[in-house]
């Protein structure tokens, strides 16, 4: 039976506990929506990169660029997008299951976050390049990113480039996603399972049509494809950040809810303690007095 | 037969532009090129410049960063790392990044944020040449 000190100890140790995560809970809320305006703001353009570029790719002719080359996948790499900090629910172990999917002698693995690269070195993996990306994702960070693979690509170090991260579907639900980058064969849009957010004119309608080049094929194609690369990483990184936030933020909510709970219990069991203490005296002290009377 | 064009611009950060327009001037990789409804298709890629939308009779002016065009005979669709319209415009604010750029190459810098700052220097250079044409006239 615990001492009612030792249960205000409890008490006070759940409250500060409480506080931190009530203060993390405002801060990823205050940062997600920030994050999730980015992602958002950042999907029109990507859809209608999109759509452009399954135009280009479908009419572009005998021309074809290296980085769309297909070839027999002996090694593969997967650029893993994870977070740098814990505390985020489910998240980044949900990513780690599907990381794990992949087969461990022939796939290398590209990290941005290092929450992915401790798993990646953890389970011995081959991890050969780890990124950083900040809270609010910048455009260079994706760039350098995406022009790390294209190398590796066009090396022929790897024959086939995934990147698993988290979709940002709502505040509620982020899932763990595969989406082929190299090389550039069908076009799909980050944002799968998002309705509405693509571009008014449907593929179908103008695919029939066909496209002059100026300057030429090539050079449309030279520049649109690591463009689109680096954009596709970008928006990339942007989900991921959103669903980060998102889900930090319901944990941290839970987390605040539970010590919550768990004060109030705790302050029932203190009274309830607290009464039958005094009631004990009381009766110590009557019945001293009653023997002395 | 489209008597009018959709014209969409979009850059990472927003739709900045879409309505249906008569007319659209883009600022070519190889010159500045009109485009009416009914073009044939054509893909390209835009240098920063100025982009002229003519819609009823009015001109609405946009300063454009680098991108792509992709154009069909009804619609023409603008990916752009940067687009302003003519009326949002901060003169001061863009004459200060010119400079700032300006001072930027001046120094010694890599490639990477060579290309980086010249982007910047175009941007605003786009931006205070709509400018000044508005101020003109």
């Amino acid at each position: 039976m615990p001492s009612t000190r030792d249960i205000r100890r409890r008490i006070k140790s759940v409250k500060n506990t409480a506080q931190i995560t009530k203060a993390m809970q405002m801060v990823a809320s205050s940062k997600m929506r920030k994050a999730q305006l980015a992602a958002l703001a950042g999907r029109p353009y990507a859809a209608l990169m999109n759509n452009m570029l399954a135009h280009v790719s479908g009419h572009s002719g005998d021309f074809s660029h290296p980085l769309m080359e297909k070839r027999d996948v002996k090694k593969r790499a997967v650029i893993l997008v994870s977070t740098d900090k814990g505390l985020c629910g489910a998240l980044n172990s949900n990513l780690t299951r599907e990381a794990a999917k992949f087969d461990k002698n022939t796939t290398l693995f590209v990290c941005a976050g290092r929450k992915g690269a401790q798993f990646v070195a953890r389970t011995k993996r081959q991890l050969v390049a780890e990124f950083t990306y900040k809270d609010s994702p910048i455009f260079a960070e994706a760039r350098s990113i995406s022009k790390f693979v294209q190398e590796m690509f066009l090396k022929g170090e790897v024959d086939h480039v995934d990147v698993l991260y988290t979709n940002f579907i709502s505040t509620l639900n982020q899932k763990p996603e595969v989406l082929p980058l190299l090389p550039i064969g069908e076009i799909r849009g980050v944002q799968a399972g998002v309705v509405g957010e693509q571009s008014s004119v449907d593929l179908e309608k103008s695919s029939d049509l066909e496209f002059l080049f100026e300057p030429g094929p090539e050079g449309v194609l030279g520049s649109l494809l690591p463009h689109y690369l680096n954009f596709q990483v970008y928006q990339i990184l942007l989900e991921a950040k959103a669903s980060e936030h998102s889900s930090r933020m319901v944990a941290m909510k839970n987390a605040t809810d539970n010590a919550k709970q768990l004060i109030k219990d705790l302050t029932l069991e203190y009274n309830k303690l607290r009464q039958a203490n005094i009631t004990k005296e009381l009766l110590e002290i009557t019945t001293a007095q009653m023997a002395l009377g | 037969m489209a008597a009018t064009l959709k014209l969409e611009i979009v850059t990472p950060d927003a739709k900045v532009f879409s309505e249906d327009v008569d007319m659209v001037t883009l600022p070519g990789v190889e010159g500045e090129m009109g485009i009416y409804p009914n073009h044939v298709p054509l893909m390209t890629q835009i240098s920063p410049g100025e982009i002229i939308a003519r819609k009823n009779g009015q001109d609405f002016f946009l300063a454009i960063g680098e991108g792509f065009v992709e154009i069909t005979g009804e619609r023409v669709a603008i990916l752009a790392d940067m687009a302003i319209r003519a009326e949002n415009i901060d003169e001061a604010q863009a004459e200060e990044a010119r400079k700032r750029a300006e001072a930027r190459l001046g120094e010694k810098i890599d490639d990477e944020e060579s290309a980086l700052v010249q982007a910047a220097l175009a941007h605003s250079l786009a931006q205070l040449k709509v400018k000044r044409r508005q101020s003109g006239r």
